[in-house]
């Protein structure tokens, strides 16, 4: 695994004071090549916050032929790292999170999350879903109070809690709104704060951004990454996107089409924060799009059944 | 304002074509009531307190009935729907139940409670509780699946996952079934009373049978049907109403 990681970009020094103590505490390898990939051994006695073991997932189909989702996938996230998964659709990504936030189960292999294999769903993980999943017979405070609810937090500090998050993103004023009445970016920034309300040490996100608009995404980005430095959360972020992949991750895992492997990891060390339009996130994204797009040729060659031309469009991915 | 207007010429009309035949004397009033000995025979059974100790029983042991085949509909519905050889095999039965009259019970509840308000209860609730069942299992089914996902991702857990979540979810998919359900066990009291004496608006029709009072007969009809009705209004549509709000399945209503 190690031997596929390559560090890109810059060796600009990380300007420290941008982030946060909890976040700076965390060691990590900023310089050495493929340091931050083995995060056990680069911290000296520090466990993998998320290890993924030999995970493999195959389920039957609707014709009862078996086929395999995800192929012996090995992944380690450091406390505190971001680490965003690309993979044309249909790789298995989303699938990979329901696994790590344990609503689903692996067919063989172990996910870890401190050292304890998962047992089942669990607050210290919490899922950020494609469709959100927010309730819509909830208002936005209670919906933010839910996961504290469940969990025998006493009403005082549910409410001064919910206070809190809406305040990290910026929807105070939005407290007893129903989710309807909210644009898709206030939406998501609502499931953002009902995520983090629960203090999961894990975010696990499923293309949260996907659906929104280039401007509100970019805001959200901005968003995410400081509620990130702020928490000091480990984020799971999965994306087909590969240039949101380098404006947000530490490091960047890209899965093959089905069966989903770890192709390639690529450490991200460039400067944060990031802008998409710099040229560094575009010649990093370069070489990640480039592996990508073998992938995403091998994912249409199946889907459509037809040889598609070595270079096809993938500008939508951009 | 409109809609008010049209309900006032509407039933004008209705009450005048009545009253118009009723004018007419082509049967005598003991086979044809006519309006105004209906409103006599409303405001008699009103002042005596008759109709009011009526409506009293009646709504008790409605609301009683409807109440425990909510609770027990809504178990029996999530398991069928949760569980597919319960779904495969008992769903089948429950659609085909549906199509039995409730007091078809009355035989066997006469012989298990005997000629008490239970026998009535039991028919009450066979009436309902397959209305309520099918409905709670088809909203399980409509509900979106990621809402029992992301509740159980926030850390509710068995009971409070049904509670919290699965219930809330699938209201919007039950709503009209509850409703059916109400409808069915009101007709099930009625015919239940009709059947057994004892207080309730039911007995009371029967008591204008045997006496060949006609018009309470129609007195008591007029009653039921008001009173379904301002359930259905009140209780029902509200509900309905409220819930399209807070999902925003309307366009706007603030």
């Amino acid at each position: 695994m190690s031997a596929n990681a390559q560090n890109i970009g810059t060796q600009v020094p990380v300007p420290l004071d941008h982030r946060s103590p909890a976040r700076a505490g965390s060691p990590r390898g900023k310089f050495g090549p493929a340091s931050t990939i083995r995060p056990i051994r680069a911290g000296a006695n520090e466990v993998a916050k998320v290890m993924l073991n030999d995970i493999c997932l195959s389920y039957r189909t609707q014709r009862g032929e078996r086929l395999l989702a995800l192929d012996n996938i090995n992944l380690e996230v450091k406390k505190g790292e971001f680490l965003c998964i690309v993979g044309p659709s249909g790789c298995g990504k989303s699938t990979l999170l329901h696994l790590i936030a344990g609503l689903h189960w692996q067919t063989s292999g172990q996910v870890f999350v401190d050292g304890k294999p998962v047992q089942g769903a669990g607050t210290d993980r919490i899922l950020i879903f494609q469709e959100l999943g927010l309730f819509p017979w909830l208002t936005v405070g209670e919906n933010v109070e839910f996961g504290m609810k469940m969990k025998g937090i006493p009403k005082a500090e549910r409410q001064e809690k919910i206070r809190q998050y809406l305040r990290l993103v910026h929807l105070s004023q939005f407290k007893d709104s129903y989710t309807h009445q909210l644009s898709g970016g206030m939406r998501q920034r609502v499931a953002l704060a009902r995520a983090l309300a629960t203090e999961p040490d894990v975010l696990l996100m499923d293309e949260p951004f996907a659906a929104l608009d280039a401007q509100t995404r970019d805001l959200l980005h901005d968003e995410l990454e400081r509620i990130w430095f702020e928490t000091g959360c480990t984020i799971i972020f999965v994306t087909h996107n590969v240039r949101e992949a380098i404006r947000l991750g530490d490091r960047v895992a890209l899965l093959t089409f089905r069966p989903g492997r770890v192709k390639r990891e690529f450490a991200i060390d460039l400067p944060r924060p990031r802008v998409l339009e710099d040229t560094h996130v575009a010649h990093a994204a370069r070489e990640i799009l480039d592996e990508l797009r073998e992938e995403i040729n091998r994912s249409l060659e199946v889907e459509y059944n037809v040889g598609v031309k070595p270079h096809v469009e993938v500008g939508a991915e951009l | 304002m409109k809609r008010a207007a049209h309900y006032v010429i509407f039933y004008s009309i209705l009450f005048g074509i009545w009253a118009l035949i009723a004018r007419l004397h082509i049967w005598p009033p003991y086979l044809f009531p006519t309006p105004w000995g209906v409103g006599e025979e409303l405001y008699a059974g009103f002042a005596d307190h008759s109709y009011w100790i009526a409506i009293y029983v009646s709504m008790q042991r409605v609301l009683i009935g409807y109440a425990i085949s909510v609770v027990l509909g809504m178990i029996l519905g999530l398991g069928v729907a949760s569980n597919k050889f319960l779904e495969e095999t008992m769903g089948g039965l429950l659609v085909s139940l549906q199509s039995l009259p409730s007091i078809c019970w009355w035989p066997l509840a006469l012989l298990w409670f005997g000629l008490s308000q239970n026998a009535i209860l039991f028919v009450v609730i066979m009436g309902s509780l397959l209305s309520v069942t099918l409905a709670m299992e088809d909203g399980r089914k409509q509900m979106p699946k990621i809402f029992g996902m992301a509740g159980r991702n926030l850390g509710a857990r068995k009971f409070q996952l049904f509670w919290y979540v699965l219930l809330p979810a699938s209201l919007p998919f039950i709503v009209s079934g509850l409703k059916q359900g109400w409808a069915f066990a009101w007709r099930s009291l009625i015919t239940a009373e009709m059947l057994y004496v004892s207080l309730g608006l039911g007995q009371v029709l029967m008591m204008g049978r045997e006496t060949s009072n006609m018009n309470a007969v129609i007195a008591v009809m007029v009653l039921i049907v008001a009173l379904g009705y301002i359930m259905d209004g009140l209780v029902f549509r509200s509900m309905e109403r409220h819930l399209q709000h807070k999902w925003g399945l309307t366009p706007t209503s603030t």
